[in-house]
Protein backbone atom coordinates (compact mmCIF):
# COMPACT_ATOMS: atom_id res chain seq x y z
CA UNK A 1 0.00 0.00 0.00
CA UNK A 2 1.74 3.43 -0.87
CA UNK A 3 0.70 5.63 1.96
CA UNK A 4 1.24 8.85 0.55
CA UNK A 5 -1.52 7.64 -2.42
CA UNK A 6 -3.87 7.05 0.25
CA UNK A 7 -3.37 10.67 1.93
CA UNK A 8 -3.64 12.36 -1.86
CA UNK A 9 -6.80 10.33 -2.35
CA UNK A 10 -8.07 11.50 0.96
CA UNK A 11 -7.73 14.92 0.82
CA UNK A 12 -9.43 14.60 -2.62
CA UNK A 13 -12.74 13.44 -0.64
CA UNK A 14 -12.19 16.14 1.33
CA UNK A 15 -12.16 18.60 -1.15
CA UNK A 16 -15.03 16.70 -3.25
CA UNK A 17 -17.40 16.54 -0.56
CA UNK A 18 -17.11 20.30 1.22
CA UNK A 19 -17.38 21.86 -2.43
CA UNK A 20 -19.27 19.36 -4.88
CA UNK A 21 -22.64 17.98 -3.20
CA UNK A 22 -24.14 14.67 -4.75
CA UNK A 23 -26.32 14.27 -7.67
CA UNK A 24 -28.88 12.83 -5.65
CA UNK A 25 -29.12 15.29 -3.18
CA UNK A 26 -28.70 18.25 -6.05
CA UNK A 27 -31.87 16.55 -7.73
CA UNK A 28 -33.71 16.44 -4.53
CA UNK A 29 -33.25 20.25 -4.31
CA UNK A 30 -33.86 20.66 -8.26
CA UNK A 31 -37.18 18.95 -7.68
CA UNK A 32 -38.00 21.21 -4.61
CA UNK A 33 -37.34 24.26 -6.48
CA UNK A 34 -39.60 23.29 -9.28
CA UNK A 35 -42.40 22.45 -7.10
CA UNK A 36 -42.08 25.93 -5.16
CA UNK A 37 -44.64 28.81 -6.31
CA UNK A 38 -43.68 31.09 -9.16
CA UNK A 39 -41.71 34.64 -6.87
CA UNK A 40 -42.45 33.09 -3.84
CA UNK A 41 -39.85 33.80 -1.10
CA UNK A 42 -39.21 29.64 -0.96
CA UNK A 43 -38.37 29.65 -4.25
CA UNK A 44 -35.85 32.40 -4.41
CA UNK A 45 -34.41 30.75 -1.49
CA UNK A 46 -33.50 27.66 -3.94
CA UNK A 47 -32.90 29.87 -6.73
CA UNK A 48 -29.74 31.14 -4.17
CA UNK A 49 -29.19 27.70 -3.10
CA UNK A 50 -28.55 26.26 -6.78
CA UNK A 51 -26.23 29.60 -7.46
CA UNK A 52 -24.55 28.72 -4.23
CA UNK A 53 -24.14 24.83 -5.44
CA UNK A 54 -22.68 25.59 -8.94
CA UNK A 55 -20.50 28.20 -7.60
CA UNK A 56 -18.86 26.16 -4.80
CA UNK A 57 -18.22 23.26 -7.22
CA UNK A 58 -17.00 26.00 -10.08
CA UNK A 59 -14.38 27.65 -7.81
CA UNK A 60 -13.64 24.59 -5.51
CA UNK A 61 -14.52 26.59 -2.20
CA UNK A 62 -16.65 25.49 0.58
CA UNK A 63 -20.35 25.03 -0.30
CA UNK A 64 -21.27 26.48 3.45
CA UNK A 65 -18.23 28.24 5.58
CA UNK A 66 -19.44 25.87 8.58
CA UNK A 67 -17.34 22.83 7.02
CA UNK A 68 -19.03 21.21 10.19
CA UNK A 69 -18.03 17.78 11.97
CA UNK A 70 -16.28 15.63 9.93
CA UNK A 71 -17.57 12.14 10.14
CA UNK A 72 -15.93 9.70 8.85
CA UNK A 73 -16.64 5.48 8.00
CA UNK A 74 -13.68 3.19 6.76
CA UNK A 75 -14.34 -0.45 5.76
CA UNK A 76 -10.61 -1.65 6.24
CA UNK A 77 -9.31 -4.57 4.34
CA UNK A 78 -6.52 -6.54 5.64
CA UNK A 79 -3.57 -4.61 3.86
CA UNK A 80 -4.80 -1.42 5.67
CA UNK A 81 -4.71 -1.30 9.69
CA UNK A 82 -6.35 1.42 11.28
CA UNK A 83 -3.94 3.14 12.55
CA UNK A 84 -2.41 3.57 9.00
CA UNK A 85 -5.61 4.76 7.65
CA UNK A 86 -6.12 7.42 10.57
CA UNK A 87 -2.53 8.57 10.28
CA UNK A 88 -3.35 9.34 6.67
CA UNK A 89 -7.36 11.04 7.43
CA UNK A 90 -5.67 12.99 9.84
CA UNK A 91 -2.69 14.48 7.56
CA UNK A 92 -5.11 14.95 4.78
CA UNK A 93 -7.56 16.95 7.06
CA UNK A 94 -4.70 19.31 7.82
CA UNK A 95 -3.69 19.56 4.72
CA UNK A 96 -7.63 20.07 3.56
CA UNK A 97 -7.44 23.11 6.45
CA UNK A 98 -4.13 24.36 5.09
CA UNK A 99 -5.87 24.50 1.65
CA UNK A 100 -9.35 26.17 2.74
CA UNK A 101 -11.69 23.21 1.94
CA UNK A 102 -12.37 22.90 5.69
CA UNK A 103 -12.71 25.94 8.33
CA UNK A 104 -10.10 25.83 11.47
CA UNK A 105 -13.62 24.46 13.20
CA UNK A 106 -12.41 22.47 15.80
CA UNK A 107 -12.37 23.86 19.52
CA UNK A 108 -11.28 23.05 22.90
CA UNK A 109 -14.93 22.25 24.82
CA UNK A 110 -12.98 23.42 28.03
CA UNK A 111 -10.43 25.83 26.92
CA UNK A 112 -12.44 27.36 24.07
CA UNK A 113 -9.43 27.36 22.09
CA UNK A 114 -9.71 26.58 18.11
CA UNK A 115 -6.97 23.60 17.44
CA UNK A 116 -6.74 25.90 13.93
CA UNK A 117 -6.25 21.67 12.14
CA UNK A 118 -9.79 20.34 12.85
CA UNK A 119 -8.14 17.63 14.75
CA UNK A 120 -8.36 17.09 18.65
CA UNK A 121 -10.34 14.53 20.62
CA UNK A 122 -12.99 13.08 18.93
CA UNK A 123 -12.51 15.44 15.67
CA UNK A 124 -12.64 13.77 13.27
CA UNK A 125 -15.22 11.60 14.45
CA UNK A 126 -13.89 7.83 13.00
CA UNK A 127 -16.02 4.78 12.85
CA UNK A 128 -13.48 2.34 11.73
CA UNK A 129 -14.47 -1.31 10.89
CA UNK A 130 -12.30 -4.22 9.77
CA UNK A 131 -13.55 -6.45 6.58
CA UNK A 132 -12.92 -9.23 4.85
CA UNK A 133 -13.54 -8.13 1.29
CA UNK A 134 -10.06 -5.93 -0.74
CA UNK A 135 -11.54 -3.12 -1.35
CA UNK A 136 -11.11 -0.01 1.32
CA UNK A 137 -14.57 1.64 1.50
CA UNK A 138 -14.68 5.21 3.09
CA UNK A 139 -17.61 7.33 3.41
CA UNK A 140 -17.82 10.87 4.66
CA UNK A 141 -20.01 13.89 5.63
CA UNK A 142 -19.75 17.50 6.53
CA UNK A 143 -22.26 18.19 9.21
CA UNK A 144 -22.69 22.12 10.19
CA UNK A 145 -23.56 23.63 13.40
CA UNK A 146 -27.18 24.53 12.71
CA UNK A 147 -28.60 21.62 11.80
CA UNK A 148 -26.64 19.64 14.52
CA UNK A 149 -28.25 22.39 17.27
CA UNK A 150 -31.96 20.97 15.65
CA UNK A 151 -31.30 17.55 15.79
CA UNK A 152 -32.97 16.06 18.82
CA UNK A 153 -34.16 12.58 20.79
CA UNK A 154 -37.18 11.85 22.24
CA UNK A 155 -37.79 9.07 25.18
CA UNK A 156 -41.25 7.13 24.46
CA UNK A 157 -43.76 7.21 25.87
CA UNK A 158 -44.07 11.17 25.52
CA UNK A 159 -47.05 13.23 27.12
CA UNK A 160 -46.82 15.92 25.56
CA UNK A 161 -46.92 14.54 21.94
CA UNK A 162 -49.54 11.78 23.01
CA UNK A 163 -47.02 9.77 21.75
CA UNK A 164 -46.50 5.71 22.94
CA UNK A 165 -44.19 3.37 21.97
CA UNK A 166 -45.30 2.11 18.85
CA UNK A 167 -44.81 3.45 15.26
CA UNK A 168 -47.47 5.96 15.40
CA UNK A 169 -45.77 7.50 18.19
CA UNK A 170 -42.32 7.32 15.83
CA UNK A 171 -44.58 9.44 13.67
CA UNK A 172 -45.17 12.04 16.10
CA UNK A 173 -41.82 12.49 17.03
CA UNK A 174 -40.80 13.05 13.67
CA UNK A 175 -43.61 15.42 12.49
CA UNK A 176 -42.86 17.86 15.94
CA UNK A 177 -39.16 17.51 15.40
CA UNK A 178 -39.67 18.72 12.19
CA UNK A 179 -42.21 21.43 13.40
CA UNK A 180 -39.81 22.31 15.61
CA UNK A 181 -36.89 22.50 13.69
CA UNK A 182 -38.73 25.53 11.28
CA UNK A 183 -35.88 26.99 9.02
CA UNK A 184 -33.46 27.26 12.19
CA UNK A 185 -31.30 24.07 10.45
CA UNK A 186 -31.21 25.57 7.29
CA UNK A 187 -33.90 23.50 5.98
CA UNK A 188 -35.17 21.76 3.72
CA UNK A 189 -33.44 19.16 5.40
CA UNK A 190 -32.93 15.36 5.80
CA UNK A 191 -34.03 13.14 8.82
CA UNK A 192 -31.85 10.46 9.67
CA UNK A 193 -33.54 8.68 11.78
CA UNK A 194 -32.53 5.51 14.53
CA UNK A 195 -35.94 3.76 16.33
CA UNK A 196 -34.38 2.41 19.89
CA UNK A 197 -30.72 1.49 20.76
CA UNK A 198 -29.31 2.99 23.80
CA UNK A 199 -28.78 7.10 24.02
CA UNK A 200 -25.60 7.13 22.20
CA UNK A 201 -26.12 4.36 19.59
CA UNK A 202 -29.41 5.72 18.40
CA UNK A 203 -27.65 8.77 17.14
CA UNK A 204 -24.86 7.22 15.66
CA UNK A 205 -27.40 5.11 13.87
CA UNK A 206 -29.34 7.97 13.08
CA UNK A 207 -26.77 9.95 11.21
CA UNK A 208 -25.33 6.66 9.76
CA UNK A 209 -28.84 6.29 7.89
CA UNK A 210 -28.14 9.88 6.31
CA UNK A 211 -25.45 7.86 4.19
CA UNK A 212 -28.57 5.96 2.30
CA UNK A 213 -28.85 8.30 -1.40
CA UNK A 214 -32.04 10.36 -1.17
CA UNK A 215 -33.82 8.73 -3.97
CA UNK A 216 -33.72 5.45 -2.62
CA UNK A 217 -36.66 2.98 -1.09
CA UNK A 218 -35.99 1.87 2.50
CA UNK A 219 -36.27 -2.26 1.85
CA UNK A 220 -37.90 -2.81 5.24
CA UNK A 221 -41.63 -1.98 3.75
CA UNK A 222 -43.32 -0.86 7.00
CA UNK A 223 -40.32 1.69 7.55
CA UNK A 224 -40.56 2.45 3.65
CA UNK A 225 -44.61 3.37 4.52
CA UNK A 226 -43.48 5.48 7.28
CA UNK A 227 -40.67 7.78 5.28
CA UNK A 228 -43.19 8.57 2.43
CA UNK A 229 -45.68 9.20 5.07
CA UNK A 230 -43.69 11.22 6.64
CA UNK A 231 -42.44 13.00 3.66
CA UNK A 232 -45.96 14.13 2.49
CA UNK A 233 -46.94 15.46 5.89
CA UNK A 234 -44.07 17.37 6.65
CA UNK A 235 -44.12 18.97 3.67
CA UNK A 236 -47.84 19.29 3.99
CA UNK A 237 -46.69 21.83 6.79
CA UNK A 238 -45.85 24.95 4.73
CA UNK A 239 -42.28 26.07 6.52
CA UNK A 240 -40.56 25.97 3.30
CA UNK A 241 -37.11 26.67 1.92
CA UNK A 242 -35.39 28.59 4.80
CA UNK A 243 -38.58 28.85 7.15
CA UNK A 244 -40.13 31.08 4.63
CA UNK A 245 -42.61 29.00 4.37
CA UNK A 246 -43.54 26.67 1.03
CA UNK A 247 -43.95 23.41 -0.28
CA UNK A 248 -40.50 21.84 0.19
CA UNK A 249 -39.82 21.69 3.87
CA UNK A 250 -38.10 18.08 3.81
CA UNK A 251 -35.81 16.38 1.21
CA UNK A 252 -35.79 12.86 2.71
CA UNK A 253 -36.46 11.11 5.85
CA UNK A 254 -34.12 7.27 6.35
CA UNK A 255 -35.16 5.42 9.26
CA UNK A 256 -32.92 2.57 10.67
CA UNK A 257 -33.89 0.90 14.01
CA UNK A 258 -31.52 -0.85 17.00
CA UNK A 259 -32.62 -3.25 19.28
CA UNK A 260 -33.42 -1.47 22.86
CA UNK A 261 -33.70 -2.56 26.44
CA UNK A 262 -37.54 -3.02 27.76
CA UNK A 263 -37.30 0.02 29.66
CA UNK A 264 -35.99 2.14 26.45
CA UNK A 265 -37.81 3.74 23.73
CA UNK A 266 -35.85 6.05 22.39
CA UNK A 267 -36.47 7.98 18.82
CA UNK A 268 -33.51 9.53 17.77
CA UNK A 269 -33.43 12.37 14.74
CA UNK A 270 -30.30 13.45 13.12
CA UNK A 271 -31.41 16.74 11.16
CA UNK A 272 -29.18 17.79 7.90
CA UNK A 273 -29.01 20.68 6.37
CA UNK A 274 -29.73 21.16 2.46
CA UNK A 275 -26.06 21.28 2.39
CA UNK A 276 -26.04 17.53 2.53
CA UNK A 277 -22.23 17.40 1.70
CA UNK A 278 -21.44 13.35 1.74
CA UNK A 279 -19.27 11.48 -0.34
CA UNK A 280 -17.16 8.16 -0.62
CA UNK A 281 -15.06 6.23 -2.26
CA UNK A 282 -13.28 2.43 -2.29
CA UNK A 283 -9.91 1.97 -3.56
CA UNK A 284 -7.76 -1.43 -4.29
CA UNK A 285 -4.77 -2.50 -2.96
CA UNK A 286 -2.59 -0.03 -5.34
CA UNK A 287 -4.12 2.83 -3.87
CA UNK A 288 -6.27 3.64 -6.68
CA UNK A 289 -9.97 5.15 -6.56
CA UNK A 290 -12.08 2.41 -8.16
CA UNK A 291 -15.30 4.28 -7.98
CA UNK A 292 -16.68 7.42 -6.36
CA UNK A 293 -19.92 6.58 -3.99
CA UNK A 294 -22.09 9.28 -4.46
CA UNK B 1 -35.81 45.86 -4.35
CA UNK B 2 -32.69 47.77 -4.24
CA UNK B 3 -32.23 49.30 -0.77
CA UNK B 4 -28.87 51.70 -0.79
CA UNK B 5 -26.64 53.41 2.03
CA UNK B 6 -27.84 55.54 3.67
CA UNK B 7 -29.92 53.61 5.64
CA UNK B 8 -32.35 56.11 7.03
CA UNK B 9 -35.15 55.41 8.92
CA UNK B 10 -37.17 56.31 6.43
CA UNK B 11 -36.13 53.92 3.78
CA UNK B 12 -36.49 51.04 6.75
CA UNK B 13 -39.80 51.97 7.45
CA UNK B 14 -41.10 51.39 3.77
CA UNK B 15 -39.96 47.77 3.99
CA UNK B 16 -42.32 45.46 5.01
CA UNK B 17 -42.08 41.18 5.81
CA UNK B 18 -41.67 39.02 2.54
CA UNK B 19 -39.96 41.93 0.71
CA UNK B 20 -36.46 41.05 -1.20
CA UNK B 21 -33.97 42.98 -1.28
CA UNK B 22 -30.63 43.54 -2.68
CA UNK B 23 -28.67 45.19 -0.23
CA UNK B 24 -25.53 48.19 -1.89
CA UNK B 25 -23.34 49.90 0.80
CA UNK B 26 -21.46 49.23 3.76
CA UNK B 27 -22.51 46.85 6.50
CA UNK B 28 -20.45 45.66 9.47
CA UNK B 29 -20.00 42.14 10.73
CA UNK B 30 -20.60 41.78 14.02
CA UNK B 31 -21.31 38.36 16.03
CA UNK B 32 -21.03 36.87 19.81
CA UNK B 33 -18.23 38.66 21.15
CA UNK B 34 -19.12 42.01 19.34
CA UNK B 35 -22.66 41.81 20.50
CA UNK B 36 -21.85 41.36 24.28
CA UNK B 37 -18.56 43.95 24.00
CA UNK B 38 -21.22 46.58 23.33
CA UNK B 39 -23.93 45.79 25.31
CA UNK B 40 -21.55 45.98 28.25
CA UNK B 41 -20.82 49.05 27.63
CA UNK B 42 -17.82 48.61 25.33
CA UNK B 43 -17.58 52.08 22.49
CA UNK B 44 -17.81 51.07 19.09
CA UNK B 45 -15.02 51.22 16.44
CA UNK B 46 -17.18 52.23 13.79
CA UNK B 47 -19.99 55.05 13.95
CA UNK B 48 -23.21 52.42 13.96
CA UNK B 49 -25.78 55.21 13.32
CA UNK B 50 -28.12 54.16 10.27
CA UNK B 51 -25.72 50.94 9.93
CA UNK B 52 -26.75 47.54 8.93
CA UNK B 53 -24.97 44.34 11.17
CA UNK B 54 -24.18 41.44 9.38
CA UNK B 55 -24.14 38.05 12.21
CA UNK B 56 -21.54 36.48 9.85
CA UNK B 57 -17.91 34.92 10.91
CA UNK B 58 -16.43 35.00 7.67
CA UNK B 59 -13.59 33.40 6.00
CA UNK B 60 -11.18 36.28 5.29
CA UNK B 61 -7.52 36.14 3.58
CA UNK B 62 -5.16 38.59 2.45
CA UNK B 63 -4.33 38.53 -0.88
CA UNK B 64 -1.63 41.27 -2.26
CA UNK B 65 -1.97 43.18 0.38
CA UNK B 66 -5.59 43.11 -0.02
CA UNK B 67 -8.69 41.39 2.26
CA UNK B 68 -10.62 39.39 0.28
CA UNK B 69 -13.66 37.06 1.02
CA UNK B 70 -13.61 33.53 0.33
CA UNK B 71 -16.67 32.40 2.55
CA UNK B 72 -19.69 34.59 4.12
CA UNK B 73 -22.65 33.10 5.25
CA UNK B 74 -25.04 34.09 8.15
CA UNK B 75 -24.99 32.64 11.39
CA UNK B 76 -27.61 31.98 13.78
CA UNK B 77 -29.25 35.24 14.68
CA UNK B 78 -31.12 34.10 17.90
CA UNK B 79 -27.89 34.08 20.21
CA UNK B 80 -28.27 37.62 19.73
CA UNK B 81 -31.67 38.26 21.11
CA UNK B 82 -30.55 39.22 24.85
CA UNK B 83 -28.63 42.03 22.90
CA UNK B 84 -29.80 43.09 19.64
CA UNK B 85 -32.93 45.06 20.39
CA UNK B 86 -31.32 47.16 23.21
CA UNK B 87 -28.25 47.58 20.54
CA UNK B 88 -30.26 48.86 17.63
CA UNK B 89 -31.93 51.61 20.22
CA UNK B 90 -28.36 52.72 21.67
CA UNK B 91 -26.58 52.98 18.25
CA UNK B 92 -30.03 53.45 15.92
CA UNK B 93 -28.59 50.49 13.99
CA UNK B 94 -31.36 49.73 10.99
CA UNK B 95 -31.06 46.32 10.36
CA UNK B 96 -29.75 43.00 11.26
CA UNK B 97 -28.71 40.22 8.33
CA UNK B 98 -28.46 36.76 9.88
CA UNK B 99 -30.45 33.56 9.88
CA UNK B 100 -33.01 31.72 11.56
CA UNK B 101 -35.05 34.95 12.23
CA UNK B 102 -35.52 36.53 15.97
CA UNK B 103 -37.32 36.43 18.95
CA UNK B 104 -40.42 39.01 20.12
CA UNK B 105 -37.26 41.55 22.47
CA UNK B 106 -35.68 42.21 19.07
CA UNK B 107 -39.30 41.93 16.61
CA UNK B 108 -40.77 44.98 19.58
CA UNK B 109 -37.73 47.23 19.13
CA UNK B 110 -37.21 46.91 15.50
CA UNK B 111 -40.69 49.05 15.88
CA UNK B 112 -39.71 51.04 18.35
CA UNK B 113 -36.77 52.03 17.00
CA UNK B 114 -37.16 51.57 13.08
CA UNK B 115 -35.16 48.49 12.40
CA UNK B 116 -35.78 45.42 10.29
CA UNK B 117 -34.14 41.98 10.38
CA UNK B 118 -33.19 41.09 6.79
CA UNK B 119 -32.74 36.86 6.73
CA UNK B 120 -29.94 36.01 4.03
CA UNK B 121 -29.90 31.99 3.00
CA UNK B 122 -28.16 30.05 5.30
CA UNK B 123 -25.27 28.23 3.97
CA UNK B 124 -24.65 30.13 0.69
CA UNK B 125 -21.56 31.13 1.35
CA UNK B 126 -19.95 31.13 -2.04
CA UNK B 127 -22.82 33.93 -3.61
CA UNK B 128 -22.67 36.14 -0.33
CA UNK B 129 -18.98 36.08 -0.69
CA UNK B 130 -19.34 37.44 -4.48
CA UNK B 131 -21.41 40.04 -2.82
CA UNK B 132 -18.72 41.36 -1.13
CA UNK B 133 -16.86 43.52 -3.23
CA UNK B 134 -14.43 45.73 -0.81
CA UNK B 135 -13.22 45.17 2.84
CA UNK B 136 -12.20 48.33 3.52
CA UNK B 137 -11.23 47.81 7.61
CA UNK B 138 -11.27 45.31 10.18
CA UNK B 139 -11.98 46.30 14.24
CA UNK B 140 -11.49 44.00 17.16
CA UNK B 141 -9.52 41.27 15.31
CA UNK B 142 -7.13 41.30 18.23
CA UNK B 143 -9.37 40.82 20.67
CA UNK B 144 -12.14 38.37 19.22
CA UNK B 145 -10.30 36.84 16.49
CA UNK B 146 -11.01 36.76 12.47
CA UNK B 147 -14.31 34.98 12.64
CA UNK B 148 -15.73 37.23 15.48
CA UNK B 149 -13.83 40.07 14.54
CA UNK B 150 -15.99 43.51 13.00
CA UNK B 151 -15.13 43.67 9.57
CA UNK B 152 -16.13 46.55 7.49
CA UNK B 153 -18.19 45.16 4.17
CA UNK B 154 -18.64 46.92 1.08
CA UNK B 155 -21.54 44.63 -0.50
CA UNK B 156 -23.36 45.34 -3.96
CA UNK B 157 -26.78 43.68 -4.36
CA UNK B 158 -26.80 41.33 -1.09
CA UNK B 159 -29.64 39.11 -1.27
CA UNK B 160 -31.63 38.84 1.66
CA UNK B 161 -35.71 38.49 2.69
CA UNK B 162 -37.10 40.98 5.27
CA UNK B 163 -38.79 38.42 7.49
CA UNK B 164 -39.36 40.97 10.79
CA UNK B 165 -40.35 43.99 9.73
CA UNK B 166 -40.69 47.82 11.79
CA UNK B 167 -45.06 47.51 12.06
CA UNK B 168 -44.70 44.53 14.20
CA UNK B 169 -44.70 41.63 12.10
CA UNK B 170 -42.86 38.47 11.94
CA UNK B 171 -42.27 35.72 9.13
CA UNK B 172 -41.26 33.58 11.71
CA UNK B 173 -44.18 33.73 13.91
CA UNK B 174 -46.45 33.38 10.91
CA UNK B 175 -45.11 30.15 9.18
CA UNK B 176 -44.79 28.61 13.07
CA UNK B 177 -48.19 29.33 13.80
CA UNK B 178 -49.94 28.48 10.71
CA UNK B 179 -47.33 24.53 10.51
CA UNK B 180 -48.79 24.31 14.05
CA UNK B 181 -52.34 24.49 13.19
CA UNK B 182 -51.46 21.72 10.08
CA UNK B 183 -49.41 20.17 12.47
CA UNK B 184 -52.15 19.63 15.33
CA UNK B 185 -54.55 18.86 12.57
CA UNK B 186 -52.39 15.86 12.02
CA UNK B 187 -51.33 14.27 15.01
Amino acid sequence: MDAKLLQQNLLELIRRTSTDLPADVVQAIDKGWRREQKDSSGKYALEVVRDNIDMARRISQPICQDTGTIIVYADLPAWCDEPTFIKAFEKATVQATKKGYLRQNSVDSITGKNSGTNLGPGSPSFHVHPTRGKTMKVRMMLKGGGCENVSCQYSLPDTRLGAGRDLEGVYKCLMDATYQAQGKGCGPGILGVCVGGDRGTGYVAAKEALFRKLDDVNPDKTLAKLEKRVMTDGNSLGIGPMGFGGKTTLLGVKITHRNRVPACYFVSIAYMCWAFRRNGVTMSETGKITRWLY
Amino acid sequence: MLLEAPFTEKKIRALKVGDRVEITGLIYTGRDAAHKYLHDGGTPPVDLTDSIVYHCGPVVVKEKGKWVVKAAGPTTSIREEPYQGPLMEKFKIRGVIGKGGMGPKTLAYCKKVGAVYFHAIGGAAQVLAKCVVDVPGVHMAEEFGSPEAIWEFQVVRFPVVVTMDSHGRSLHDAVQAQSEKKLKALL
